[in-house]
């Protein structure tokens, strides 16, 4: 029998792209699906190349929702993993003041990953099995005020995960939210990060592949994060505000 | 700025990575810089890949273009590992033709440092596998160079060491090859005498190495486990291998912990480990089957084993030695290091076979590789090492240099004020260099 394929919604990213090499290495065939699509022809070919498995482009933008439910349906076979990357942190400062600029983080990080992944989940749900990944953020787990208003996106989006969960429990389909902390992407290039704290985007890849095959729901790539948060989220808010973390 | 440094973690130097992801990008870099080198995954020993004030960091440009299956020729981005060519192609019945002592360094690495492997005797360096070279120049302009085209260009880029210009792609051809097991022979030398006569009269077998014991000193001196091998045929191999010949168990990974004690890491320790794997070694003398991971990339299984010389790191010491005065010159270097009771867990002799290239390594003779932990006593021995490899008209591999002065190498090598020379007539010079070529006038 042949595997089925993953979808790579966001396939451009840095993560996406470790996604995608980590699922065709294990002989299934990928759906990349992202912007301006058929560029990503070389991503393909080496891919194919590499893997043996067979790859497909899918033109695909987050943001036009309406867009959303032709796109599952054009999907030539109906995935058995989704795998959501889209995500857009943006500047904290231009997200403050103006409301143009957070609209766009907002709808980046949640509006669209919600939209699509619900049109996916209807379909998986009929079918009555599948797995939708989510990547979201340790960001999403307490604001913070340097990048807040990503963190208030990814705080949506964690929950909307939560809840999908809940729902499709018993209808066969597996939802993971995964929480990287720090990875080195093209979105953190140039920013300082503690080296003991930054994943590499192939680390995402493999616990995101580990939390599928083991139907884990909520996974922190590097597990010191969980702890991390659980402290910083029980920090009383009188000491936060003052805090600058 | 950040400290960067080769595998060896010696010297460190403050510079600028900068990870361009396109050709335009890079051509921006290049041509805004004072100067860069490209870096593949870091697996020089020394500064050749760390340019100051700024290194090209070339991981981003790993993609796989083209197979062509029935020639074996892949087309691929400088940033891929060979390991993952392996990895790719090796399922397929495919196999690099060359490959070094580890699959972790780049397709753009393999070729600027012009690698060689255990089959050079017979099969050359890297560059006998290399169809074509895409390079980009001072001015950002791609130029495809080959045996027939842009031909000085190719001579100088394999084994250049990065100094024409940023390698984008190439074309290598791959070798068929009937499984992924090893058929080795392992042959226990007492000496170097015995080891240089076993290594002469296996001038057929493809893949021949020796490891040597480095700190043996009297009639034991030079003793050594030379290791033969071939690709092992189907009918090499058990019932349960044939049926899939290329699927090998895989092995764990270990990793070394971040920083090895240093106090681990003495005379005596280091005595008597090489003691202990000579015997080892002669008790299990003979022929095995062996995968091609652990009769290639032994060192490879132990993640980060360059950690076990500790935080002030560790210098490499590799040179060549032509054929009538490698008897004499080998006794001479293993003589000065018994002498100094300065180990080395990894000490490597090889038969290499005839090269006449530009600037690349290799000589017909034979290639002695060994390291030291990096403090003033070894830094002393390794000068001495270079005196006598002059004196027995070696030369140094520039791959695993992080410490030889200009001086020696101008007077190990003629082609390196010829190769300096075409750097500066042809204006390379003042947009390419790496720490190393700083250090040596290159």
């Amino acid at each position: 029998m042949s595997k089925s394929p993953v979808l790579i919604l966001g396939a451009r990213s840095d993560i996406g792209m470790a996604v995608a090499h980590a699922y065709a290495a294990q002989g299934r065939p990928v759906q990349l699906a992202a912007r301006n699509a058929d560029s990503l022809e070389p991503q393909k070919t080496d891919l194919e190349l590499r893997y043996s498995v067979p790859v497909s482009l899918h033109e695909f933008d987050a943001l036009a929702l309406e867009e959303h439910e032709r796109f599952a349906d054009a999907l030539p076979e109906l995935p058995g993993i989704a795998v959501c990357a889209v995500g857009f942190m943006g500047e904290q400062g231009e997200s403050e003041t103006s409301p143009a600029a957070a609209a766009q983080v907002l709808r980046s990080n949640f509006e669209g990953p919600a939209s699509i992944l619900s049109e996916l989940a209807s379909r998986f749900e009929q079918r009555g099995s599948g797995t939708l990944v989510g990547i979201s953020s340790v960001a999403g787990e307490r604001g913070r005020a340097t990048n807040y208003v990503y963190g208030a996106a990814k705080a949506g989006f964690t929950a909307f995960l939560s809840g999908l969960r809940n729902r499709l429990a018993r209808k066969g389909v597996h939802v993971v939210t995964v929480l990287p902390g720090f990875v080195a992407t093209q979105m953190t290039e140039g920013m300082d990060l503690p080296d003991k704290l930054t994943a590499q985007p192939g680390e995402v890849a493999r616990a995101i592949t580990d939390a599928t095959a083991k139907q884990k729901n909520v996974v922190y790539v590097r597990p010191v994060w969980r702890l991390i948060m659980l402290i910083i989220r029980n920090i009383p808010e009188g000491v936060f505000k003052k805090m600058s973390i | 700025m950040r400290g960067l440094s080769g595998w060896g973690n010696y010297p460190v130097a403050q510079a600028q990575l900068l990870a361009p992801r396109s050709e335009a990008e890079l051509q921006r870099l290049i041509t805004d810089s004072p100067s860069v080198i490209a870096r593949g995954n870091g697996r020089a020993y020394g500064d050749s890949a760390v340019g100051v004030p700024a290194t090209l960091h070339m991981r981003h440009f790993n993609k796989m273009i083209s197979f062509d299956a029935e020639t074996g020729l892949l087309v691929a981005e400088s940033g891929v590992l060979l390991g993952d060519i392996i990895s790719a192609f090796l399922p397929r019945g495919w196999f690099p033709l060359v490959v070094p002592g580890t699959k972790f360094v780049t397709l753009g690495g393999a070729i600027a440092a012009d690698v060689h492997g255990k089959n050079h005797h017979k099969d050359g360096s890297f560059r006998s596998g290399l169809d074509w070279v895409e390079v980009m120049g001072p001015d950002g302009t791609v130029r495809r160079c080959s045996a027939e085209e842009n031909t000085e260009l190719f001579n100088w880029t394999a084994g250049g060491m990065g100094l024409t210009g940023v390698i984008l792609r190439a074309a290598i051809r791959l070798r068929r090859v009937p499984s992924a097991w090893i058929r080795q022979d392992t042959i226990p030398a007492a000496n170097l005498d015995a080891a240089i006569e076993i290594f002469e009269r296996s001038a057929a077998a493809t893949y021949s190495v020796a490891w040597i014991d480095c700190l043996a000193g009297g009639d034991n001196l030079g003793r050594s486990l030379v290791m033969l091998g071939e690709h092992a045929l189907l009918q090499d191999l058990s019932y349960d291998q044939a049926a899939r010949p290329f699927a090998i168990p895989r092995a764990s990974n270990r990793t070394v912990p971040p920083v090895f004690p240093s106090f681990a890491l003495n005379r005596y320790s280091v005595r008597a480990f090489n003691a202990a794997y000579y015997w080892a070694g002669a008790r299990k003398a003979g022929r095995q089957i062996t995968g091609y991971d652990s009769f290639f990339f032994p060192l490879d299984a132990l993640l980060g084993w360059n950690r076990i010389y500790g935080r002030k790191g560790f210098a490499q010491f590799q040179c060549v030695l032509p054929l009538d005065s490698a008897r004499a010159g080998l006794r001479a270097l293993l003589e000065a290091i018994s002498a100094a009771g300065q180990g080395s867990f990894l000490a490597v002799l090889k038969r290499l076979g005839a090269q006449n290239s530009a600037f690349s390594f290799p000589m017909e003779g034979y290639t002695l590789a060994l390291d030291f932990p990096v403090n003033r006593r070894s830094l002393q021995l390794m000068q001495d090492l270079d005196r006598i490899t002059i004196a027995h008209g070696g030369r140094f591999y520039l791959a695993k240099d992080s410490r030889m002065s200009r001086d020696t190498l101008r007077a190990a090598d003629p082609r390196a004020a010829e190769y300096a020379g075409m750097r500066q007539m042809s204006g390379l010079h003042p947009s390419f260099q790496s720490a190393q070529s700083q250090r040596l006038s290159l």
